[in-house]
Protein backbone atom coordinates (compact mmCIF):
# COMPACT_ATOMS: atom_id res chain seq x y z
CA UNK A 1 0.00 0.00 0.00
CA UNK A 2 1.20 3.76 -0.59
CA UNK A 3 2.02 5.75 2.17
CA UNK A 4 3.09 8.51 0.49
CA UNK A 5 2.91 9.39 -3.38
CA UNK A 6 4.52 12.70 -4.81
CA UNK A 7 3.76 13.10 -8.66
CA UNK A 8 5.58 15.68 -11.19
CA UNK A 9 7.02 17.15 -7.87
CA UNK A 10 8.78 20.11 -9.22
CA UNK A 11 10.89 22.83 -7.22
CA UNK A 12 13.48 25.36 -8.80
CA UNK A 13 15.82 27.67 -6.59
CA UNK A 14 16.84 30.26 -9.47
CA UNK A 15 17.62 28.36 -12.34
CA UNK A 16 18.51 25.15 -10.74
CA UNK A 17 15.86 22.15 -10.88
CA UNK A 18 16.24 21.26 -7.46
CA UNK A 19 13.63 18.81 -7.90
CA UNK A 20 12.54 18.26 -11.43
CA UNK A 21 9.46 16.38 -11.66
CA UNK A 22 9.66 13.82 -9.42
CA UNK A 23 7.19 11.10 -9.10
CA UNK A 24 8.12 9.54 -5.24
CA UNK A 25 6.30 6.59 -3.50
CA UNK A 26 6.89 5.39 -0.18
CA UNK A 27 5.02 2.14 0.67
CA UNK A 28 3.30 1.41 3.98
CA UNK A 29 5.90 -0.05 6.44
CA UNK A 30 9.33 0.06 4.37
CA UNK A 31 12.58 1.38 5.37
CA UNK A 32 13.38 3.45 2.43
CA UNK A 33 17.03 5.07 1.73
CA UNK A 34 17.48 8.25 0.10
CA UNK A 35 20.59 8.61 -1.39
CA UNK A 36 22.64 10.61 -4.23
CA UNK A 37 25.40 13.24 -4.41
CA UNK A 38 25.61 16.59 -2.75
CA UNK A 39 22.92 18.84 -4.25
CA UNK A 40 21.00 16.25 -5.78
CA UNK A 41 17.66 17.13 -3.98
CA UNK A 42 17.56 14.46 -1.46
CA UNK A 43 16.94 17.43 1.28
CA UNK A 44 14.07 19.50 -0.75
CA UNK A 45 12.53 16.73 -1.90
CA UNK A 46 12.37 15.79 2.47
CA UNK A 47 11.41 19.98 2.39
CA UNK A 48 8.83 19.19 0.07
CA UNK A 49 7.29 16.44 1.70
CA UNK A 50 7.55 18.17 5.25
CA UNK A 51 5.69 21.38 4.29
CA UNK A 52 9.25 23.15 5.06
CA UNK A 53 8.74 24.48 1.20
CA UNK A 54 6.43 24.82 -1.00
CA UNK A 55 6.63 23.01 -4.59
CA UNK A 56 6.39 24.95 -7.79
CA UNK A 57 4.38 22.29 -9.43
CA UNK A 58 3.00 18.88 -8.61
CA UNK A 59 1.48 16.69 -6.13
CA UNK A 60 1.91 15.28 -2.56
CA UNK A 61 -0.62 12.54 -1.59
CA UNK A 62 -0.72 11.64 1.88
CA UNK A 63 -2.45 8.35 2.83
CA UNK A 64 -5.16 9.20 -0.18
CA UNK A 65 -5.57 12.69 1.38
CA UNK A 66 -3.64 15.91 -1.30
CA UNK A 67 -1.83 17.73 1.32
CA UNK A 68 0.28 19.68 -1.10
CA UNK A 69 -1.10 23.17 -0.25
CA UNK A 70 -1.23 21.73 4.02
CA UNK A 71 0.67 24.01 6.12
CA UNK A 72 3.48 22.37 7.97
CA UNK A 73 0.80 21.74 11.59
CA UNK A 74 -1.77 20.20 9.35
CA UNK A 75 1.11 17.49 8.02
CA UNK A 76 2.12 16.76 11.65
CA UNK A 77 -1.34 16.29 12.34
CA UNK A 78 -1.46 13.84 9.36
CA UNK A 79 0.90 12.06 10.95
CA UNK A 80 4.50 13.43 8.68
CA UNK A 81 7.28 14.39 10.94
CA UNK A 82 11.15 14.54 10.31
CA UNK A 83 14.41 14.80 11.94
CA UNK A 84 16.92 17.47 10.91
CA UNK A 85 20.32 16.96 9.44
CA UNK A 86 21.75 20.04 11.34
CA UNK A 87 20.48 19.12 14.60
CA UNK A 88 17.64 21.37 16.34
CA UNK A 89 17.01 21.40 19.68
CA UNK A 90 15.81 23.42 22.47
CA UNK A 91 18.63 23.75 24.21
CA UNK A 92 17.72 25.48 27.18
CA UNK A 93 15.16 22.73 28.12
CA UNK A 94 16.43 19.74 29.75
CA UNK A 95 16.56 16.66 27.20
CA UNK A 96 12.87 15.25 29.31
CA UNK A 97 11.84 18.84 28.48
CA UNK A 98 12.67 18.06 24.82
CA UNK A 99 10.67 15.14 24.45
CA UNK A 100 7.56 16.03 26.77
CA UNK A 101 6.99 19.37 25.30
CA UNK A 102 6.34 17.10 21.87
CA UNK A 103 4.65 14.48 23.41
CA UNK A 104 2.20 17.60 24.82
CA UNK A 105 2.05 19.30 21.67
CA UNK A 106 0.31 16.33 20.03
CA UNK A 107 -1.88 15.85 22.99
CA UNK A 108 -3.24 19.82 22.52
CA UNK A 109 -2.22 20.30 25.69
CA UNK A 110 0.41 23.14 24.69
CA UNK A 111 -2.96 25.17 24.97
CA UNK A 112 -2.93 24.75 28.75
CA UNK A 113 -1.39 27.35 31.00
CA UNK A 114 -2.83 26.48 34.45
CA UNK A 115 -1.55 23.60 35.42
CA UNK A 116 2.11 22.65 36.10
CA UNK A 117 4.33 20.48 33.06
CA UNK A 118 6.29 18.72 35.64
CA UNK A 119 2.99 17.25 37.26
CA UNK A 120 1.80 15.42 34.25
CA UNK A 121 2.66 12.17 35.45
CA UNK A 122 1.87 9.83 32.37
CA UNK A 123 3.52 12.80 30.04
CA UNK A 124 6.46 12.75 31.87
CA UNK A 125 6.51 8.35 32.07
CA UNK A 126 5.93 8.35 28.04
CA UNK A 127 9.03 11.05 27.77
CA UNK A 128 11.45 8.69 30.16
CA UNK A 129 10.19 5.55 27.92
CA UNK A 130 10.80 7.39 24.52
CA UNK A 131 14.75 8.22 25.99
CA UNK A 132 14.54 4.84 27.39
CA UNK A 133 14.66 3.68 24.27
CA UNK A 134 16.69 6.00 22.80
CA UNK A 135 19.09 4.84 25.50
CA UNK A 136 19.20 8.72 27.22
CA UNK A 137 17.00 8.01 30.27
CA UNK A 138 20.55 8.85 32.07
CA UNK A 139 20.61 12.37 30.28
CA UNK A 140 17.06 12.72 31.46
CA UNK A 141 17.68 15.94 33.34
CA UNK A 142 20.60 17.34 31.80
CA UNK A 143 20.05 20.60 29.09
CA UNK A 144 19.92 19.15 25.52
CA UNK A 145 22.61 22.06 24.68
CA UNK A 146 24.98 19.83 26.83
CA UNK A 147 24.79 16.68 25.18
CA UNK A 148 27.19 15.00 23.37
CA UNK A 149 26.63 15.22 19.31
CA UNK A 150 25.82 11.52 19.00
CA UNK A 151 23.27 12.18 21.64
CA UNK A 152 22.39 14.78 20.14
CA UNK A 153 21.25 13.18 17.05
CA UNK A 154 20.06 10.22 18.79
CA UNK A 155 17.40 13.29 20.64
CA UNK A 156 16.58 15.08 17.69
CA UNK A 157 15.05 11.67 16.19
CA UNK A 158 13.45 11.21 19.42
CA UNK A 159 11.79 14.54 19.26
CA UNK A 160 10.41 13.34 15.70
CA UNK A 161 9.41 9.90 16.73
CA UNK A 162 7.66 11.47 20.17
CA UNK A 163 4.79 12.52 17.46
CA UNK A 164 4.25 8.92 17.20
CA UNK A 165 4.25 9.60 13.31
CA UNK A 166 3.05 7.41 10.75
CA UNK A 167 5.83 8.38 8.20
CA UNK A 168 9.31 9.93 9.92
CA UNK A 169 11.61 11.39 7.67
CA UNK A 170 15.28 11.46 8.53
CA UNK A 171 17.82 13.99 6.89
CA UNK A 172 21.34 12.49 7.80
CA UNK A 173 20.40 10.96 11.37
CA UNK A 174 24.12 10.15 11.45
CA UNK A 175 26.03 12.84 9.71
CA UNK A 176 28.67 14.90 11.77
CA UNK A 177 29.18 12.09 14.45
CA UNK A 178 32.61 9.44 14.13
CA UNK A 179 32.17 6.58 11.91
CA UNK A 180 32.58 4.25 14.91
CA UNK A 181 29.28 6.10 16.39
CA UNK A 182 26.93 5.56 13.42
CA UNK A 183 25.72 1.93 13.46
CA UNK A 184 24.92 2.10 17.18
CA UNK A 185 22.81 5.22 16.28
CA UNK A 186 21.33 3.67 13.25
CA UNK A 187 20.94 0.35 15.36
CA UNK A 188 18.89 2.07 17.52
CA UNK A 189 17.09 4.21 15.56
CA UNK A 190 15.78 1.14 13.02
CA UNK A 191 15.03 -0.90 15.66
CA UNK A 192 12.45 1.47 17.14
CA UNK A 193 11.56 2.10 13.37
CA UNK A 194 10.72 -1.42 13.18
CA UNK A 195 9.09 -2.61 16.38
CA UNK A 196 6.83 0.81 16.03
CA UNK A 197 5.52 -0.15 12.24
CA UNK A 198 6.45 3.89 11.34
CA UNK A 199 7.12 3.73 7.74
CA UNK A 200 10.94 5.53 7.60
CA UNK A 201 12.47 7.52 4.56
CA UNK A 202 16.01 7.93 5.77
CA UNK A 203 18.55 10.37 3.70
CA UNK A 204 21.98 9.07 4.34
CA UNK A 205 25.52 9.11 2.74
CA UNK A 206 27.57 6.18 4.32
CA UNK A 207 26.60 3.33 1.53
CA UNK A 208 27.75 0.70 4.40
CA UNK A 209 24.42 2.31 6.77
CA UNK A 210 22.48 2.13 3.25
CA UNK A 211 22.83 -1.08 2.24
CA UNK A 212 22.89 -2.23 5.87
CA UNK A 213 19.91 -0.94 7.16
CA UNK A 214 16.97 -0.56 4.21
CA UNK A 215 13.89 -2.72 2.33
CA UNK A 216 14.61 -0.34 -0.50
CA UNK A 217 16.90 2.18 -1.99
CA UNK A 218 16.01 5.71 -4.00
CA UNK A 219 18.84 7.45 -5.73
CA UNK A 220 18.16 10.52 -6.85
CA UNK A 221 21.01 12.66 -9.17
CA UNK A 222 20.40 16.33 -9.93
CA UNK A 223 16.67 16.84 -9.06
CA UNK A 224 15.50 13.62 -10.60
CA UNK A 225 15.26 9.87 -9.74
CA UNK A 226 17.69 8.20 -11.27
CA UNK A 227 17.08 4.38 -9.58
CA UNK A 228 14.90 2.59 -7.75
CA UNK A 229 15.35 -0.82 -6.16
CA UNK A 230 16.44 -3.14 -3.37
CA UNK A 231 19.72 -2.63 -1.99
CA UNK A 232 20.82 -5.70 -3.85
CA UNK A 233 19.58 -4.11 -7.27
CA UNK A 234 21.00 -1.21 -6.58
CA UNK A 235 24.06 -2.39 -5.41
CA UNK A 236 24.59 -3.71 -9.19
CA UNK A 237 22.91 -1.24 -10.89
CA UNK A 238 25.90 -0.09 -13.45
CA UNK A 239 24.24 3.15 -13.91
CA UNK A 240 23.88 4.17 -10.16
CA UNK A 241 27.77 2.28 -9.90
CA UNK A 242 29.53 5.05 -12.29
CA UNK A 243 27.24 8.23 -11.03
CA UNK A 244 27.57 7.88 -7.46
CA UNK A 245 29.19 5.52 -5.66
CA UNK A 246 32.06 4.38 -7.89
CA UNK A 247 34.78 1.99 -6.84
CA UNK A 248 33.57 2.34 -3.02
CA UNK A 249 31.01 -0.43 -3.33
CA UNK A 250 32.15 -2.63 -5.76
CA UNK A 251 35.24 -3.40 -3.65
CA UNK B 1 17.25 13.90 44.59
CA UNK B 2 18.04 15.24 47.91
CA UNK B 3 19.57 18.08 46.51
CA UNK B 4 16.49 19.10 44.76
CA UNK B 5 14.46 18.73 47.66
CA UNK B 6 17.16 20.82 49.93
CA UNK B 7 17.21 23.66 47.31
CA UNK B 8 13.67 23.91 46.67
CA UNK B 9 13.19 23.94 50.80
CA UNK B 10 16.05 26.86 51.15
CA UNK B 11 13.86 28.23 48.25
CA UNK B 12 11.02 28.34 50.46
CA UNK B 13 12.19 29.30 53.55
CA UNK B 14 14.05 32.30 51.87
CA UNK B 15 10.51 33.17 50.09
CA UNK B 16 8.62 33.05 53.06
CA UNK B 17 11.12 35.11 55.06
CA UNK B 18 11.14 37.85 52.36
CA UNK B 19 7.44 37.77 52.49
CA UNK B 20 7.54 38.56 56.07
CA UNK B 21 9.95 41.09 55.80
CA UNK B 22 7.34 42.57 53.42
CA UNK B 23 4.67 42.40 55.18
CA UNK B 24 6.23 44.26 58.31
CA UNK B 25 8.17 46.57 56.43
CA UNK B 26 5.41 49.55 56.61
CA UNK B 27 5.15 49.25 60.26
CA UNK B 28 8.94 50.00 60.40
CA UNK B 29 9.61 52.26 57.67
CA UNK B 30 8.73 55.90 57.09
CA UNK B 31 5.91 56.66 54.42
CA UNK B 32 8.32 57.76 52.21
CA UNK B 33 10.06 54.29 51.96
CA UNK B 34 6.78 52.23 51.74
CA UNK B 35 5.70 54.44 49.18
CA UNK B 36 8.96 53.78 47.14
CA UNK B 37 8.81 49.63 47.65
CA UNK B 38 5.47 49.97 46.18
CA UNK B 39 6.58 52.00 43.04
CA UNK B 40 9.19 49.13 42.60
CA UNK B 41 6.76 46.04 43.56
CA UNK B 42 4.73 47.74 40.29
CA UNK B 43 7.50 47.89 37.70
CA UNK B 44 8.20 44.43 39.12
CA UNK B 45 4.85 43.58 37.65
CA UNK B 46 5.40 44.85 34.11
CA UNK B 47 8.72 43.48 34.06
CA UNK B 48 6.92 40.04 35.17
CA UNK B 49 5.30 40.18 31.91
CA UNK B 50 7.76 41.96 29.81
CA UNK B 51 10.04 38.97 30.38
CA UNK B 52 7.42 36.92 29.65
CA UNK B 53 7.90 37.89 25.90
CA UNK B 54 11.86 38.60 26.44
CA UNK B 55 13.03 35.67 28.73
CA UNK B 56 10.57 33.23 27.82
CA UNK B 57 9.74 33.51 24.36
CA UNK B 58 12.74 34.73 23.01
CA UNK B 59 11.24 38.24 21.91
CA UNK B 60 12.64 41.91 22.65
CA UNK B 61 9.91 44.47 22.63
CA UNK B 62 10.91 47.47 22.60
CA UNK B 63 7.29 49.25 23.32
CA UNK B 64 6.09 48.02 26.61
CA UNK B 65 5.92 51.45 27.52
CA UNK B 66 1.92 51.52 25.12
CA UNK B 67 0.79 48.86 27.80
CA UNK B 68 1.81 50.65 31.15
CA UNK B 69 0.46 53.80 29.41
CA UNK B 70 -2.38 52.28 28.17
CA UNK B 71 -3.27 50.93 31.70
CA UNK B 72 -2.87 53.94 33.19
CA UNK B 73 -4.67 56.34 30.90
CA UNK B 74 -7.71 54.04 31.00
CA UNK B 75 -7.86 54.08 35.10
CA UNK B 76 -8.16 58.41 34.05
CA UNK B 77 -10.46 58.10 31.37
CA UNK B 78 -12.38 56.38 33.98
CA UNK B 79 -12.22 58.69 36.43
CA UNK B 80 -12.58 61.67 34.11
CA UNK B 81 -15.58 60.50 31.38
CA UNK B 82 -17.37 57.91 34.00
CA UNK B 83 -16.48 59.48 37.06
CA UNK B 84 -15.78 55.93 39.18
CA UNK B 85 -13.06 55.51 41.15
CA UNK B 86 -13.01 52.40 42.49
CA UNK B 87 -10.13 50.85 42.22
CA UNK B 88 -11.39 47.04 41.28
CA UNK B 89 -13.22 48.94 38.19
CA UNK B 90 -9.64 50.88 37.47
CA UNK B 91 -7.74 47.46 37.38
CA UNK B 92 -10.16 46.01 35.16
CA UNK B 93 -10.35 48.39 32.86
CA UNK B 94 -6.98 48.77 33.12
CA UNK B 95 -5.93 45.10 31.94
CA UNK B 96 -9.19 45.35 29.16
CA UNK B 97 -7.95 48.43 27.59
CA UNK B 98 -4.10 47.34 27.55
CA UNK B 99 -5.18 44.06 26.23
CA UNK B 100 -6.80 45.28 23.48
CA UNK B 101 -4.13 47.26 22.40
CA UNK B 102 -1.78 44.13 22.89
CA UNK B 103 -4.07 42.31 20.81
CA UNK B 104 -3.61 44.87 17.66
CA UNK B 105 -0.65 45.49 18.01
CA UNK B 106 0.81 42.00 18.67
CA UNK B 107 -1.30 40.98 15.63
CA UNK B 108 0.83 43.17 13.68
CA UNK B 109 4.25 42.64 15.80
CA UNK B 110 4.31 38.88 16.00
CA UNK B 111 5.04 38.64 12.27
CA UNK B 112 8.27 39.71 12.79
CA UNK B 113 11.28 38.76 15.18
CA UNK B 114 14.59 40.09 16.44
CA UNK B 115 15.37 43.36 15.37
CA UNK B 116 12.00 44.05 13.16
CA UNK B 117 10.16 43.00 16.23
CA UNK B 118 11.56 45.40 18.50
CA UNK B 119 11.51 48.31 15.67
CA UNK B 120 8.31 47.34 15.04
CA UNK B 121 6.83 47.29 18.85
CA UNK B 122 8.81 50.73 19.58
CA UNK B 123 7.14 52.71 16.56
CA UNK B 124 3.62 51.81 17.26
CA UNK B 125 4.29 52.62 20.91
CA UNK B 126 5.68 56.07 19.82
CA UNK B 127 1.92 56.66 18.06
CA UNK B 128 0.14 55.96 20.94
CA UNK B 129 2.83 58.43 22.79
CA UNK B 130 1.92 61.28 19.86
CA UNK B 131 -1.95 60.64 20.51
CA UNK B 132 -1.39 61.32 24.13
CA UNK B 133 0.70 64.14 23.09
CA UNK B 134 -1.16 66.07 20.48
CA UNK B 135 -5.23 64.98 21.88
CA UNK B 136 -5.11 67.20 24.63
CA UNK B 137 -9.14 68.22 25.22
CA UNK B 138 -8.84 64.09 25.71
CA UNK B 139 -5.71 63.61 27.19
CA UNK B 140 -5.14 66.43 28.48
CA UNK B 141 -1.55 66.82 26.40
CA UNK B 142 1.37 67.69 28.34
CA UNK B 143 -0.47 68.05 31.61
CA UNK B 144 -1.88 64.76 31.54
CA UNK B 145 -4.99 63.58 33.60
CA UNK B 146 -5.01 63.61 37.20
CA UNK B 147 -6.76 60.59 39.43
CA UNK B 148 -7.74 61.15 42.80
CA UNK B 149 -7.44 58.11 45.76
CA UNK B 150 -9.61 55.52 44.67
CA UNK B 151 -11.61 53.28 47.08
CA UNK B 152 -10.06 49.82 47.85
CA UNK B 153 -12.95 47.27 47.62
CA UNK B 154 -15.70 49.58 48.14
CA UNK B 155 -13.60 51.49 51.15
CA UNK B 156 -13.18 55.07 50.72
CA UNK B 157 -9.86 56.79 52.35
CA UNK B 158 -11.40 57.58 55.68
CA UNK B 159 -12.38 61.22 55.91
CA UNK B 160 -9.48 63.60 57.45
CA UNK B 161 -6.46 60.80 56.53
CA UNK B 162 -3.26 61.56 55.33
CA UNK B 163 -3.16 60.49 51.59
CA UNK B 164 -0.01 59.36 52.62
CA UNK B 165 -1.00 56.97 55.14
CA UNK B 166 -2.88 55.52 52.99
CA UNK B 167 -0.52 55.24 50.32
CA UNK B 168 2.00 53.46 52.61
CA UNK B 169 -0.34 51.39 54.37
CA UNK B 170 -3.72 50.03 52.37
CA UNK B 171 -2.51 50.76 49.35
CA UNK B 172 0.83 49.43 49.93
CA UNK B 173 -0.72 46.30 51.20
CA UNK B 174 -3.23 46.10 48.27
CA UNK B 175 -0.30 46.35 45.98
CA UNK B 176 1.39 43.90 47.38
CA UNK B 177 -1.58 41.10 47.20
CA UNK B 178 -1.59 41.60 43.48
CA UNK B 179 1.98 41.52 43.06
CA UNK B 180 1.79 38.36 44.40
CA UNK B 181 -1.24 36.85 42.78
CA UNK B 182 0.57 38.37 39.80
CA UNK B 183 3.56 36.46 40.46
CA UNK B 184 1.80 33.22 42.08
CA UNK B 185 -0.26 33.27 38.10
CA UNK B 186 3.15 34.25 36.16
CA UNK B 187 4.95 31.10 37.88
CA UNK B 188 2.36 28.73 36.86
CA UNK B 189 2.28 30.49 33.65
CA UNK B 190 5.79 30.25 33.07
CA UNK B 191 6.38 26.35 34.44
CA UNK B 192 2.59 25.17 32.23
CA UNK B 193 3.04 23.37 28.87
CA UNK B 194 1.82 26.66 27.61
CA UNK B 195 5.18 27.74 29.09
CA UNK B 196 7.41 25.66 27.78
CA UNK B 197 6.04 25.52 24.27
CA UNK B 198 7.16 28.97 24.60
CA UNK B 199 10.58 28.48 25.60
CA UNK B 200 10.81 26.00 22.41
CA UNK B 201 9.74 28.76 20.22
CA UNK B 202 12.62 30.66 21.94
CA UNK B 203 15.33 27.61 21.80
CA UNK B 204 14.40 26.86 18.13
CA UNK B 205 11.59 28.24 16.24
CA UNK B 206 12.01 26.02 13.13
CA UNK B 207 11.60 22.82 15.48
CA UNK B 208 8.96 24.33 17.63
CA UNK B 209 6.84 24.33 13.96
CA UNK B 210 8.12 21.19 13.56
CA UNK B 211 6.54 19.45 16.59
CA UNK B 212 3.49 20.79 16.15
CA UNK B 213 3.53 23.98 18.01
CA UNK B 214 1.92 26.97 16.01
CA UNK B 215 4.59 29.20 16.59
CA UNK B 216 2.91 32.86 15.69
CA UNK B 217 -0.76 31.82 17.13
CA UNK B 218 1.49 31.30 20.97
CA UNK B 219 3.73 34.24 20.32
CA UNK B 220 0.48 36.61 19.78
CA UNK B 221 -1.15 34.92 22.96
CA UNK B 222 2.22 35.75 25.01
CA UNK B 223 2.11 38.70 23.70
CA UNK B 224 -1.34 39.52 25.08
CA UNK B 225 -0.53 38.30 28.35
CA UNK B 226 2.42 40.23 28.68
CA UNK B 227 1.15 43.12 27.58
CA UNK B 228 -2.02 42.91 30.19
CA UNK B 229 0.58 42.21 32.90
CA UNK B 230 2.31 45.87 32.11
CA UNK B 231 -1.21 47.00 31.62
CA UNK B 232 -2.07 45.93 35.22
CA UNK B 233 0.70 47.75 36.33
CA UNK B 234 0.27 51.17 35.00
CA UNK B 235 -3.32 50.70 36.73
CA UNK B 236 -2.14 50.14 39.76
CA UNK B 237 0.93 52.77 39.28
CA UNK B 238 -1.63 55.34 38.71
CA UNK B 239 -3.58 56.38 41.53
CA UNK B 240 0.13 56.46 43.49
CA UNK B 241 1.42 59.23 41.05
CA UNK B 242 -1.96 60.92 40.77
CA UNK B 243 -1.05 61.78 37.38
CA UNK B 244 -0.48 60.23 33.88
CA UNK B 245 1.24 62.14 31.74
CA UNK B 246 2.70 60.97 28.14
CA UNK B 247 6.11 60.46 29.73
CA UNK B 248 5.36 57.18 30.66
CA UNK B 249 3.93 55.98 27.10
CA UNK B 250 7.37 57.46 25.70
CA UNK B 251 10.19 54.79 24.50
CA UNK B 252 12.24 55.76 27.25
CA UNK B 253 9.99 54.66 29.40
CA UNK B 254 9.78 51.09 27.57
CA UNK B 255 13.57 51.26 27.78
CA UNK B 256 13.51 51.42 31.47
CA UNK B 257 10.97 48.44 31.53
CA UNK B 258 14.04 46.84 29.89
CA UNK B 259 16.72 47.73 31.78
CA UNK B 260 15.05 46.57 35.04
CA UNK B 261 14.45 43.01 33.00
CA UNK B 262 18.50 42.69 31.73
CA UNK B 263 19.68 43.81 35.28
CA UNK B 264 17.82 41.81 37.45
CA UNK B 265 18.30 38.96 34.43
CA UNK B 266 16.45 37.81 32.19
CA UNK B 267 16.86 34.22 32.35
CA UNK B 268 15.76 34.05 35.77
CA UNK B 269 12.14 34.04 36.87
CA UNK B 270 13.29 36.57 39.91
CA UNK B 271 15.40 37.99 37.78
CA UNK B 272 13.37 41.21 36.26
CA UNK B 273 11.29 41.54 40.07
CA UNK B 274 14.57 42.36 41.83
CA UNK B 275 16.06 44.23 38.54
CA UNK B 276 13.05 46.97 38.92
CA UNK B 277 13.06 47.53 42.94
CA UNK B 278 16.71 48.04 42.67
CA UNK B 279 16.37 50.20 39.25
CA UNK B 280 13.64 51.72 41.10
CA UNK B 281 15.66 52.77 44.17
CA UNK B 282 18.58 53.56 42.25
CA UNK B 283 17.47 56.34 40.18
CA UNK B 284 15.20 57.95 42.92
CA UNK B 285 18.63 58.53 44.93
CA UNK B 286 20.56 59.35 41.71
CA UNK B 287 17.31 62.50 40.83
CA UNK B 288 17.88 63.42 44.76
CA UNK B 289 21.19 63.58 45.43
CA UNK B 290 22.91 65.53 41.82
CA UNK B 291 21.42 67.49 38.77
CA UNK B 292 23.40 65.48 36.98
CA UNK B 293 21.46 61.94 37.87
CA UNK B 294 21.01 60.67 34.07
CA UNK B 295 25.36 60.75 33.81
CA UNK B 296 25.18 59.01 37.46
CA UNK B 297 22.51 56.31 36.56
CA UNK B 298 24.21 55.93 33.45
CA UNK B 299 27.58 55.19 34.67
CA UNK B 300 25.90 52.89 37.29
CA UNK B 301 24.10 50.88 35.00
CA UNK B 302 27.06 50.53 32.24
CA UNK B 303 29.00 49.65 35.37
CA UNK B 304 26.42 46.85 36.57
CA UNK B 305 26.04 45.62 33.45
CA UNK B 306 29.38 45.14 32.26
CA UNK B 307 30.48 43.47 36.08
CA UNK B 308 26.78 41.58 36.13
CA UNK B 309 25.94 40.29 32.18
CA UNK B 310 24.18 37.56 33.91
CA UNK B 311 21.85 40.49 35.72
CA UNK B 312 21.34 40.43 39.56
CA UNK B 313 20.02 37.14 40.16
CA UNK B 314 21.86 35.22 37.82
CA UNK B 315 25.30 36.34 38.50
CA UNK B 316 23.85 35.45 42.56
CA UNK B 317 23.18 31.80 41.28
CA UNK B 318 25.97 31.20 39.57
CA UNK B 319 27.79 32.71 42.65
CA UNK B 320 25.57 30.12 44.99
CA UNK B 321 26.42 27.10 42.60
CA UNK B 322 29.90 27.76 42.78
CA UNK B 323 30.06 27.92 46.78
CA UNK B 324 28.18 25.26 46.66
CA UNK B 325 30.83 23.01 44.56
CA UNK B 326 33.72 24.33 46.66
CA UNK B 327 32.18 23.53 49.36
Amino acid sequence: MNLLVTKVLTKYFGDTHAVDGVDFTVQQGELLALIGANGAGKTTLVNLISGMLRPDSGSIVFQGADVTSQSVHGRIKAGIARSFQLVNLFDQLTVLDNVALVIFSREGKTRNFVYLADHDRPVRQEAMDVLQRFGLENKANMLAGGLAQGERKLLDVAVAVALRPKLLLLDEPTSGVSTREKAPIMDIITAIVRSEHITAVIIEHDMDVVFKYSDRIVVMHQGTILADGTPDEIRTNDQVITTLIGTQASG
Amino acid sequence: MTMVTVLSRRLLLSAAVILALLVILPSALDPYQTILLSYGLIFAIAALGFNLLLGYTGLLSFGHSAYFGMGAYAVAFIVKYLKITSMEVFLIGGILASAAVAALFGFLCVRYTRIFFGILTLALSQVLWSLAFKFFWVTGGTDGLRVPTPSLLGMQMAPGQDKMTFLAHRYYYYVLIIFLAGLAVMWVIVHSPFGKALQAIRDNETRAEFVGVQVRKYRFVAFLISGAYTGLAGALWVPLNGLTTPEILHWTFSGKIVFFTVLGGFQTFVGPIIGAVVYNYLETYAVGHTVYWQLVLGIVLVVLVLALPAGIVGTAKRLGLRLRRAA
